[in-house]
């Protein structure tokens, strides 16, 4: 593409950043606020609320269970997504084409729907502990990444290379660790960040099973705000934001930046 | 005799996970509102022959078509000079429109509240500039719905279509200005056509992802601009009428699954590549 763009359509794109990326730099800006109320610009700079986010037991808490949950989430469905991803390649001859649409399905299906079902299903109708059912949800809703992202790596694998080392004799499963897993290494790191955040974020499956005692970030946010208007939502907010510039320095450093656009 | 099972066998915990906390427990959800006692089709009738659940309804299948309108006119544009902007610049833009998207929604929908509240940055500058004296009451409006999804939906948008509009050979675009085409009738005949898949793939996930949001609405809409999520979280949660907020469940299932039938038939019909 090498044509000149209208002067007209670049002054639309820089307006449309400024739109993206001011909201961010307020929550930022209130965050820093020397005062008891949200207010940007800041009057007065300081820190004490984020302090303040590690002086509130149910802040404290629902960051403690926010990080089990996406990390056990996430592992969970790389143990279970990972075999899938590569049985829909290396036997994609012998699986229905249904199976890949089956894995992809918590996406299609509305979250705030699933969260509600595991209620009725799971928590309720099997007494399952809120925690074992938060858990599956977020092990369901990351699942997708899981399996399409180490899929999408595996489709360049040259499965031959497997077939090689296994007609000299080394064993399916040493073969599968030390020839097939290392070579789509890049995807698995991929698909894990895209998972941990994807759990880490969650609103509408959360919303259902969580409950006195346990609850996720994200629904402590949403409990705190319609309480408080205070600057201590707005750290919290910076520290979810740090995290993603984290995410995003880590997937620079490991596989490149213009990955995440794909 | 394995090998003819080992693709079934390695995928088998993925597909009984979906199958068991998944497919299983939605379809028991959307069963459960045809078995009532009160007769099979009785909490449809008890959803449309209430005023309030149908002006709910309405509200949310206009805040996504707006939402999803502004969207993709705001979306294609950017991802039109993103898609043509020289490298370095571009690799940036796209890392602007990467950051919101990993940024949850409840901190994008917070965002919102600072600006659009009583004594929110928006109120006060209005003030400053003198347009009015009084304070607007810009929160919880359909309008203030409708911002917050149109600032969470954008960087999807435009990240679909950078790659959809990467996509297009130079080619084309090349043949078009050389046979006479001015700027503007390339971009309406030649590649306005071209991205139409991407712009249909856009419109679907941001109509769902508005026609089933909770957070959002919540936040900026309140109990005064009720949608179908935050109503479905309150006949379950606050009224623990199940029944309901199933059968709530049920139609937001439907429209999903109607929109992305109808929008992959409107794609086929309209994709001029197509064979």
């Amino acid at each position: 593409m090498t044509t000149r763009l209208h002067p007209g359509l670049i002054a639309f794109a820089v307006v449309v950043y400024i739109f993206l990326m001011g909201p961010l730099i307020i929550v930022f800006g209130a965050a820093l606020s020397d005062t008891t109320y949200l207010t940007f610009p800041p009057q007065g700079l300081t820190l004490r609320w984020f302090e303040r986010i590690f002086e509130i037991g149910a802040f404290r808490r629902t960051i403690i269970t926010s990080v089990q949950v996406a990390f056990l989430a996430t592992a969970m469905a790389l143990i279970i997504g990972i075999p899938a991803a590569y049985a829909l390649n290396r036997y994609r001859i012998q699986l229905p084409g249904w199976l890949s649409t089956l894995f992809v399905l918590p996406i299609l299906v509305p979250e705030i729907v699933l969260g509600f079902s595991l209620l009725r299903s799971v928590a309720v109708g099997q007494s399952t502990p809120i925690f074992i059912t938060l858990l599956i949800g977020h092990t369901l809703i990351v699942l997708p990444y899981c399996v399409r992202v180490v899929s999408a790596s595996l489709a360049s694998f040259d499965f031959s290379i497997e077939e090689a080392a296994i007609s000299l004799g080394s064993r399916p499963l040493k073969t599968f660790f030390t020839i097939v897993l290392p070579n789509v290494r890049s995807g698995v790191i991929a698909a894990f960040i895209l998972a941990f955040i994807t759990s880490i974020n969650d609103v509408s499956v959360s919303l259902f099973l969580t409950g006195p005692g346990i609850s996720t970030l994200p629904i402590q946010i949403l409990a705190h705000v319609e309480q408080f208007f205070d600057p201590v939502i707005a750290s919290v907010s910076v520290l979810l934001m740090l995290l993603t510039v984290a995410v995003m320095a880590i997937v620079e450093r490991t596989l490149g930046l213009t990955f995440l656009a794909k | 005799m394995l090998k003819r099972f080992a693709g079934w066998v390695l995928s088998a915990p993925a597909t009984v996970l979906v199958v068991v906390f998944l497919v299983l427990p939605v379809a028991a959800t959307i069963a459960a509102t045809f078995i009532e006692p009160a007769g099979i089709i009785a909490p449809y009738q008890a959803f449309f022959s209430s005023g309030f659940r149908r002006t709910v309804l309405w509200r949310t299948l206009e805040i996504s078509l707006i939402t999803t309108v502004i969207s993709l006119f705001v979306g294609f544009l950017t991802a039109y000079v993103v898609a043509r902007s020289p490298g370095r610049i571009k690799s940036l833009l796209i890392i602007a429109a990467v950051f919101p998207l990993l940024t949850g929604v409840v901190v994008r929908s917070f965002a919102w509240l600072i600006i659009l509240g009583r004594n929110g940055i928006l109120n006060n500058f209005l003030v400053w500039l003198g347009v009015t004296d009084q304070p607007f009451a810009m929160l919880y409006t359909q309008w203030s719905v409708i911002a917050a999804m149109v600032y969470l939906f954008v960087p999807l948008m435009i990240l679909t279509l950078v790659g959809v509009l990467e996509n297009i050979p130079d080619d084309v675009i090349q043949a078009s200005a050389s046979l006479g085409a001015s700027p503007a009738a390339t971009f309406r005949q030649v590649i306005f056509p071209l991205a139409v898949p991407g712009l249909i793939v856009g419109a679907v996930l941001v109509f769902t992802g508005s026609f089933t949001a909770y957070a959002t609405p919540q936040l900026l809409g309140g109990e005064r601009q009720m949608v179908m999520g935050t109503l479905m979280y309150q006949r379950a949660m606050v009224a623990f009428d199940w029944t309901g907020a199933s059968t709530i469940a049920a139609i937001m299932v439907v429209v999903t699954i109607a929109v992305v039938l109808f929008m992959t038939r409107v794609a086929r019909r309209l994709n001029p590549m197509a064979t």
